[in-house]
């Protein structure tokens, strides 16, 4: 028998704002414990929460760059459960109006382009962090309550692990782009839920679906909803039934273990947040947003390939980050060859960012010296090898690549007039070598085009001095 | 109806445990309490929009500027249990049962 899945993804993901949620307690990372807190975050009784309005801005941004709609008239609800994490006992949410409605991501694998719709997104607050002791005791620390979340659930319309996996990599770097959130799987600021069900191909009923949770990279969803694919096959196929249950991902052994079954549906008795006045989100403060959001990276891809003529594989690279692509942008407007400046960025400069595992803005490098330092290969004033020697400088200094090059006497001699009598003066020095050349020996130009560069102090323009040499010589 | 397993059930979330007894009190009080709730249910509201508060606020909303108001040892003065500024609970079995 062959199944189907049925994969739908909630992604939760920390907006990027100076306050929490509902707080006017810093948000922070990595602080000494409960010192970045105040007795809203902890709950205490007839405190007042308040909505931090950048937060919700940057819902509503986030909303817009995934085509959805942005809810007009809303609310907050409480969600109650009981939970060390959250001394309220409660999580303000929204459950009855979300932020926005009906989104999409475009996906593409294997060169298929497929829309995963999104059902809706929605702000919130995060809760703190437990740590487990062996003593018997948990410690909580609650830093990160109260930090502005959204989550963003998706429709059920993932096919694969690879879909999964594609849908979160576009998800990831369309938020990165809004600059809403670092999007970092790996410091907790984008986290991952997954839930999967199979069924029987041409079936039109769907699976008991399985909750994934601990997936703490993108490899580790791919990889849980694949082992889940074929567990619950397996499980069909011998006649079992699937339980509806949370499972957590086991990554040394790459499978998936039960945490606990699930009898009915979770039991969260939401209502109204009393605390907090509904909200009427007009027309004008979404417009307002909307021209706030930059360039999305599609549309980046598609002006790279159909404007500048780049190959799709540039187009991905250079957009891999804004500030990468922003960069290239730059370097192109500051008159540099597209196709140059793409290998530059992507070639010499990658290399170095990786080298020394830097940032692009934690370098010296300018759009305006790039371009500066390209024009000068182009226009034949400096030799690609010593382009490597001016990179090294003006990624490491602020440093204007023209001044640089001619303060340092590395200006490449490229003028015929200078060059001629020093060809001359060199054929006349080396009879042999003409009449090698007449033979038919053409090292004989490797040994003059040495003592041409040996007389100019390696300055002279190779690909002029060849073909001067080259026409001289025949004239001898 | 409110029967007894939804009262059991009903604490169950809240953490509480009952003996047989006061399961028998709570159901009824509870029961009391909803029959006087489903009196509203007589009133014919027709296509009136939900009211989600009384208020008469709207868009309350609050700038992003950071302020420290407490220090930690005020925020745990009321901690029965503290360790290191971390606050010591009784150990917790991670069975996916939190939220985020």
């Amino acid at each position: 028998m062959n199944f189907k899945s049925t994969i739908g993804l909630e992604v939760h993901v920390e907006l990027k704002t100076k306050t929490k949620m509902f707080s006017p307690a810093p948000v922070t990372y990595g602080e000494s414990p409960n010192t970045a807190a105040n007795v809203i975050d902890f709950g205490f009784p007839g405190v007042l929460p308040r909505v931090n309005k950048n937060a919700y801005r940057l819902g509503i941004m986030v909303a817009l760059a995934l085509h959805a709609q942005v809810t007009h008239d809303t609310h907050f609800d409480r969600k109650n459960y009981f939970y060390p994490d959250n001394p309220k006992a409660y999580q303000i949410t929204q459950q009855e109006r979300p932020l926005g409605t009906n989104g999409y991501v475009e996906i593409n694998v294997k060169g298929q382009k497929k829309k995963i719709g999104i059902h809706e997104l929605h702000v919130e607050e995060d809760a703190g962090k437990n740590t487990h002791g062996a003593s018997g005791y948990s410690y909580v620390d609650l830093n990160r309550q109260g930090t502005p979340l959204i989550e963003i659930v998706s429709k059920p319309d993932i096919a694969s692990p690879d879909e999964a996996y594609a849908y979160l990599e576009q998800l990831r770097q369309i938020i990165l782009f809004t600059g809403a959130s670092d999007v970092k799987m790996e410091e907790g600021s984008m986290r991952v839920d997954t839930n999967i069900s199979i069924a029987p191909i041409g079936s039109d009923k769907l699976g008991t679906k399985a909750e994934l949770k601990n997936l703490n990279s993108f490899a580790h969803v791919r990889d849980g909803l694949a082992y889940e694919e074929k567990r619950q096959a397996q499980v069909l196929m011998a006649g079992g039934e699937i339980r509806q249950e949370t499972r957590r991902f086991d990554e040394p052994t790459g499978t998936t273990i039960l945490m606990r079954v699930k009898e009915g549906s979770d039991d969260y008795r939401y209502f109204p947040e009393p605390d907090i006045p509904p909200f009427h989100i007009g027309q004008e403060w979404i417009d307002e947003i909307q021209k706030e959001i930059p360039e999305m990276p599609d549309k980046r891809r598609d002006r790279y390939v159909n404007d500048y003529g780049l190959p799709e594989y540039d187009a991905g690279v250079l957009t891999a980050t804004k500030e990468m692509s922003d960069f290239f942008d730059a370097t192109v407007k500051a008159g540099a060859p597209a196709k140059q400046a793409a290998n530059w960025l992507m070639g010499n400069v990658n290399a170095y960012l990786n080298d020394q595992q830097v940032d692009l803005s934690a370098t010296a490098l300018t759009p305006e010296h790039l371009a500066g330092m390209i024009k000068l290969v182009t226009d034949g004033t400096i030799s690609s090898k010593i382009a490597k020697k001016v990179f090294q400088e003006i990624i490491t200094n602020d440093t204007d690549p023209q001044q640089w090059v001619e303060s340092k006497g590395m200006v490449q001699q490229s003028d015929p007039q200078v060059l001629i009598p020093i060809i001359d003066g060199v054929l006349d020095n080396n009879q042999q070598s003409i009449e090698d050349f007449k033979n038919g020996k053409d090292r004989a130009i490797g040994f003059l085009v040495g003592q041409i560069m040996k007389q100019t102090h390696g300055k002279a323009n190779p690909q002029v001095v060849n073909q001067i040499l080259v026409s001289e010589l025949k004239k001898r | 109806m409110i029967d007894r397993d939804q009262v059991a059930h009903v604490a169950g979330l809240a953490k509480l445990q009952f003996s047989d007894s006061e399961l028998t009190a709570f159901t009824k009080q509870m029961e009391d309490i909803m029959a006087m709730a489903d009196q509203l249910d007589a009133v014919d509201v027709g296509e009136t929009t939900p009211l989600y508060q009384v208020t008469d606020l709207k868009n309350v909303f609050r700038e992003d500027k950071p302020e420290r108001w407490q220090t930690r040892e005020q925020l745990l003065k009321n901690v029965p249990e503290k360790e290191a500024g971390l606050i010591k609970v009784p150990s917790i079995l991670d069975n996916g049962e939190g939220e985020a």
